[in-house]
Formats: structure tokens, sequence, C-alpha cells
């Protein structure tokens, strides 16, 4: 492999685009998980569930935008049929964040006997947004299968993401709330984290088998031994996090933040082992990311702009999430 | 049903709802800016306040122009793959730019300027109020590039069937971006302004005679007094621009169907594709040539020189005829209300009563003139590049169908609830007057200037 310019730049923007992915899954994926907790939560809690996330959300979901961006700017093929393929699942998505979206703003605007409702429509629009994400990781895992077998498996894979983002959702509340809010949210983490790794482990069983091309990437020597720490890690923080979990909320709030960032570092893991299963591949089994690509001069106009501004998003993003650091209060206007 | 028209048709309602909350969100959040500096040069609470009434407007449109907008980057693949297979190299950078400059910018901002008041010092929520307001015309600046070069394509070379660029200058300074831009910003502030007196009225209507009030009334009234006339202006400006680069257009525009001097200004007509010729017409003679090339023998391009290669007249005839007549009435209403304020200090209840429903009036031309746009640019999806039907994904129309229905009946539902939440919010205010509470100034927070400072 010779490393000019036409083969660098389709491998530079799948590390971007597996970064956005990656940074959407974990900050999306504590707020969607906040609108699934809705459905334990109770009307008082709402209102602080909400304040913890106010400020953030709209930035979280530009995430995603970014991730298809990229996907369509630097890989029109593959969007093309991966979208194609996706088309019910991803209408599903759409109406989901579409109805959590608005009813964010929405609960908070309506005269008061109307809130009730709309909190329901957050909680839906949740749901239906994280079962469809998962359902299209799934989905693609399999190759773009959508028969019986990957309907089923699909299914499967969202409600292992549906109760990873529950988890992530909890171990924010911990970072974000205190008194009788925290208390049950680190309840809530227990429970979701059980199905979180279930779900996981079902993905990693059932990805190498899904596909020979991957099997034999898995289970040849040495690879099998680089690729080995990815699991491995992955268990030591679950089962870690878990044991954590009857010890929180700690005295004077020690270590709040700590769940969040475990959770964090497992989305990485699993996500790391993803992109070496598929790696070159952007439609599984289809097309090498150097097939999908744009041309090069295209691509290279992108990354220039990128390099510049994408580490002051970054710097800002920071920055906002500092103006609202500390425990949540109620949100207002002001 | 055929997958092309109803994927049109499902791309048609995204779009069109989604333009809705841009075109509030471009100029509302300069307004807002306005309010805010206004309030920090005179320490009058009441620009705070009408700030404060008008900033939920802003986070409710924002967040349905977010989400209705993420819906359309994902129906690029998911309905029109060809689209991006065949122009993705040029198309790809102008989104990408979009994303990178704009979008990041508005969203993390926008947390602080709507929540962050007694978290952060006055002059970064100032700072943070120019950031999505500058972040929202960003955005509005890509997104008119990509659609102008759509129409008026530039800048390119065609290799193996595939556009690729060649001057990137020339691309994003394609032929009719300027005058698009302008005509779509001043669009923009004529939406709001429309809704501030619109909404004011009704406040005024209901007996609302605080400082807030007039001040939002007298902001919209005399912004869209002003902003009219040049957008008029603007909008032939334009239209001369699209006689010269997509006359089959113009020839549509004015249900012209054969090339010739002295060419006639149709005022109502019903055009008739299939016998060519206009039913109950009613014209002034030689208008169209005065207006297009001021000499009542100039030649106006007619359909007979576009066989089959031009847009459908009906619609796009009748949308411009509706974005010009909407554009006539608020130049009459804003100029009356502003004579009004401004001798009498007051406004005459039936005008009151025609403002309240013209508060939609931006709404109705900005979508009467981008279906007058987009409509006549078919049959291509890009000028001479590729064509709407060569674009379309291989979805099967039941899933289009069922889809569409589902989004047409979210997109009312949502548009009866944000129109709702709007008289709400109006009618709140109305009843909360001057004593409406006044949460970061009255509790004194750390950085918050006290009044006059």
């Amino acid at each position: 492999m010779t490393y000019d310019w036409p083969t660098l730049l389709p491998l530079i923007f799948a590390g971007l685009m597996g970064l956005a992915i990656l940074i959407y899954v974990i900050l999306d994926g504590f707020d969607l998980g906040i609108g699934i907790l809705f459905s334990v939560a109770e009307d008082a809690e709402q209102d602080t569930m909400i304040a913890a996330i106010g400020p953030f959300w709209d930035a979280n979901e530009t995430w995603l935008v970014l991730a298809v961006g990229l996907l369509l700017v630097a890989f029109p093929l593959a969007h093309g049929t991966i979208l194609t393929a996706l088309y019910i699942p991803v209408f599903l998505l759409l109406l989901g964040l579409i109805l959590r979206g608005v009813a964010f703003d929405f609960r908070a605007k309506v005269p008061a006997g109307k809130k009730h409702r709309w909190n329901r429509i957050f909680l839906i629009g949740s749901v239906i947004a994280s079962l469809a994400q998962g359902y299209m990781l799934g989905v693609y895992v399999l190759g773009l299968d959508v028969g019986f077998g990957g309907i089923a498996f699909g299914a499967l894979v969202a409600l292992c993401l549906a109760a990873a983002y529950a988890a992530m959702g909890a171990a924010w509340l911990i970072y974000k709330t205190e008194g009788e809010l925290q208390k049950k949210a680190v309840r809530w983490l227990r429970t979701a984290l059980v199905l979180a790794a279930l779900g996981m482990a079902a993905v990693s069983l059932a990805t190498p088998f899904a596909s020979p091309r991957i099997f034999d990437k898995w289970f040849v020597w040495p690879e099998m031994l680089y690729l080995s720490p990815l699991p491995i890690l992955s268990a030591v923080l679950f089962a870690w996090l878990w044991r954590q979990t009857f010890h929180l909320p700690k005295p004077d709030d020690r270590g709040a933040l700590t769940p969040f960032l475990t959770l964090a570092a497992i989305f990485a893991l699993g996500f790391a082992g993803l992109a070496w299963s598929f790696y070159p591949f952007v439609v599984p089994d289809r097309l090498t990311i150097w097939q999908a690509a744009s041309a090069p001069e295209s691509l290279a106009i992108i990354l220039a702009g990128t390099v510049v501004v994408l580490p002051i998003i970054i710097f800002y993003s920071f920055y906002a999430y500092r103006v609202f650091g500390g425990k949540a209060t109620d949100l207002t206007y002001d | 049903m055929d997958p092309l028209i109803l994927s049109r048709i499902q791309f048609g309602a995204n779009i069109s709802f989604h333009i809705l909350f841009p075109s509030i969100t471009i100029a509302l959040g300069w307004v807002l800016l306005f309010f805010k500096l206004r309030y920090n040069a005179t320490g009058d609470s009441a620009w705070m306040r009408a700030y404060f009434t008008w900033v939920k407007v802003f986070a409710l449109s924002f967040a349905m122009g977010v989400v209705s907008g993420v819906t359309m980057s994902f129906q690029f693949g998911t309905n029109w793959p060809g689209y991006m297979e065949k122009v993705g190299n040029i198309a790809g950078p102008l989104l990408a730019y979009e994303i990178l400059t704009a979008f990041f910018l508005e969203a993390a901002f926008l947390g602080i300027m709507l929540f962050g008041f007694r978290r952060v010092s006055n002059r970064i929520h100032t700072l943070a109020t120019v950031l999505v307001a500058g972040g929202t015309t960003v955005s509005a600046f890509w997104i008119i590039v990509l659609n102008s070069w759509m129409q008026t394509p530039a800048g390119f070379e065609m290799r193996d069937g595939v556009a690729h660029a060649v001057d990137w200058w020339a691309i994003v300074f394609n032929p009719s971006m300027p005058y698009r831009l302008v005509h779509m910003l001043l669009a923009s502030g004529l939406t709001v302004s429309f809704l501030i007196a619109g909404l004011s009225a009704l406040r005024y209507l209901y007996g609302d005679r605080s400082e807030s009030m007039w001040k939002a009334l007298r902001t919209g009234v005399f912004t869209a007094a002003i902003l009219i006339p040049i957008q008029i202006f603007a909008g032939d400006q334009h239209g001369l621009n699209t006689l010269e680069h997509q006359p089959q257009k113009i020839a549509a525009m004015e249900a012209n169907w054969n090339t010739g001097p002295n060419v006639p200004l149709v005022l109502f007509a019903l055009p008739d594709e299939a016998a060519k010729e206009n039913k109950f017409e009613l014209a002034i003679p030689d208008g169209a040539s005065l207006i297009l090339r001021h000499s009542s023998s100039g030649v106006v391009p007619g359909l007979n020189d576009y066989p089959g290669n031009h847009p459908p007249v009906f619609p796009v005839f009748w949308s411009f005829r509706i974005m010009v007549g909407t554009g006539i009435l608020m130049l009459i209403v804003s100029w009356s209300a502003a004579f009004f304020l401004k001798r009498h200090h007051s406004l005459p209840k039936p005008l009151a009563l025609l403002m309240v429903p013209m508060a939609l009036s931006g709404w109705l031309a900005t979508l009467a003139g981008w279906y007058t746009t987009e409509i006549g640019r078919q049959p291509w999806l890009v000028t001479g590049v590729l064509k709407t039907a060569d674009a379309v994904g291989p979805v099967a129309g039941s899933h289009v169908a069922l889809t569409l229905a589902i989004y047409l009946v979210l997109y009312v539902l949502l548009l009866i609830a944000y129109l709702g939440v709007l008289v709400h919010l109006a009618l709140k205010a109305a009843k909360d007057g001057d004593a409406s509470p006044l949460p970061g100034v009255m509790n004194a927070a750390l950085s918050q200037p006290a009044a006059g400072e």
C-alpha cells in the first residue's frame, strides 16, 4: 500500500466519521437515555432531568448531522446504499428525533395542563429513536441483511442499545443531580447495566458468525492476541462499574462523573471492535472506503476546513459544558 | 403510485415544513440582539421583557428547524441517492462547510443564549447572541450557495459522468447566488417583522398597552415598512437574473407560450399546458415586455422555445402570483401601520385585526417564492446536469407513500401545536404586561448589570 493522498484521504475521513459517530453515541446517548428513564421517573423529577440536559441536547444531536454529513459527502455511494436499505428504520429514527426534539421545547411553553402530554411524547420519541438506532446497527452488522434472522437480531440489538443509553442517562443523572433522584439513578444504572452487558456480549458473539470474513479476521493468530484486550477490558470495566453501584453516591459526592466516563470508555472499546471488524468496508462486504469515496480534490477541501474548524468546535463545546457544569437547577430563560 | 412523484411530494413536504422555521430564526436572532443592545444601552427593562418573550419563540422555532433539518440530511440518501452520486463532489463540501461553520456554532451557543443569562457575564451573553444569529446567517449562506449552484451551475467539469470541481470561487459565487441570498435574507426579515407585528397587534387587541408590547410592535412594523420596498427591488433584480440564466422559468412564470415582442403582463389566467394557451386571461398589454426588457417591443422568451424542457406552467405561474400579491399586501399593511403609529401613536382596530393573520404572511410569500424557483427548475434537479427522474432511489412506492402519510399528519399536528404556543405566549404576555417577572434582573445575579449601566 502506498501512502499517497488518494489512499490516505478516504482513510482519514473514515476515521473522522468514526469519531463523529462515537462522540454522537456517547453524548446523545445520555440525553436519549434520560428520555427513556422518563418511563420510571415521577413528574417532579422530570423537570430536574430535563434541566440536566436542556442546554446540551441540541449540540449533541449536531454530531449525528456531522456523522451523516461525512458519510454523505465523503462516501456518497455508501450513503445511498445504506440509507435506501434502511429506509423504514431511518424513518422511525427521524420520527423519534422529531418528536423528542420538539417535546423538549413544547413541554416548557404550553399551558400547565398540557405538559403531561409532551412529557409522554418526549419518552416515546426517545424510545423510538434509540430502538431504531440499535436495529440499524444490528442489520448493518449482518451486512444489511433484512431476512427474518436479520430482523430478529436487529430487534435484540435495539433493546440492548436502548438499555445502554438508559445506563448512560442514569450515569449522567448521578453526575448532575443530588439527593433522592441521585440515589434512584444509581438503581436505574444497575438494572440498565446488566441489559447493556448482555447486549454487548450478544453483538460480539454474533458478529463473527454473521460474516466469514470477520470470523477469519478475529480467530487467527496473532490477531487474536492483539484483539483480546478489547473484550477483556470491557468485561473488567463492566464488572467494576457494577460493584461501584453499591457504593454510590459517595460522601461529598466524590467520583460522581466516574460512572459516565467508564461507560464512555466501554462504548469506545466496543466501537473500536466494530471498526476493526469492518475495516476496510464501509458497506459490509460490498464497498470499501476507497470504492465509495468522493474525488480526492473534494475531500481535500473539506479536510482543510475540518482541520481548522474541528478543534475550535471541540473547544467551545467544552466551554458550553463548563458554563453549565455542576448540579442541575431548574432551567429558566435567563 | 409512482415512487418519483411520491418522493418529490415527500421531499417538498419536508423542505416546506423545514423552511418555515429557519425563515424565522435567521432574522429573529438579529432582532433579539437588537432588543439586547437597546437594553444594554438604555437600561429600560421593557426591552428585556420583549427579549424574554421572543427568545422563547426563537428556542421553539430553532428546535423545529433542527429536527426537520436532520430529516433532510437523511433524505438525500434515502430518496435521492443519484444526487450525491452525480454531484456529490460539489454538494458535499458545501454541506460539510455548513455543518462545520454554522450548525455547531449555533447549537453550542444556543444553550448559553437561552439559559446562561445568570451563569455568564452580560458581555458573554451578548456575544453568544451574536454567534447564534451569525450562525443562522452563515448556515443560510451555504445552503443558498448549494441551491443556487443547482439552479445555475458553474465552476465544474464532467468526468466519466460525475461532476468534478474546477473553480471553487466560481462554484460559490455562481451567477444566481448573490441575488437569491439577498432575496432570502430579506424574506426572513419580513417574515419575522410581520410575525412580531402580528402577535403584538394581538396583544394590542387584548388591551395590552405595556411598554414591551409597544417596543415589539414598533420594531416589527417599522422593520417591515423599511424592508418591503427593498425586497420588491431585490426581487425584481432576481427576476432579471433569472431571465438571463433560466429563461424557461421566466416563460413559465409569465405563462408566455410564444417568444416575441409586446408580451402582456398576465394578471389572471388558467394556463392550459395541453392546448398551450391561457384560459380566462386578464392581462395588461405590453406589461411583461416593459418589466423584463424596459421596452414595450422587448422580446420575452416563450415556452415554445423549450419543448419538453420547461417546468410545469400552472404551479409556477400561480405560486409566483401568490408571492407578488402577498408582497403588495405587505407593503400596504406595513406602511399604513407605520403611518398610524407615527402620527397617532395608536392602531385603528380594523388594521390591528388585519395584522393578526398577516403574522403568517411571510411564511406564505416565502413558500410561494420557493415553489416558483424550485418547480421552475424542473425537469432538472441540477440544471443541464441531472434530471430529477434520474436521481430517485430504488425504494418501493408503498414505503414512500406510507412514510409520506405519517410525515404529513405529524407536520400538521406540530404546526397546530406551534401556532397554539405562539398565541398562548402572546396572550400570556398581554395578561402580564409590564408586571411580568424579570428573573435575571430581579435576582440581582452576579454579573447582571443594574438598569442603566
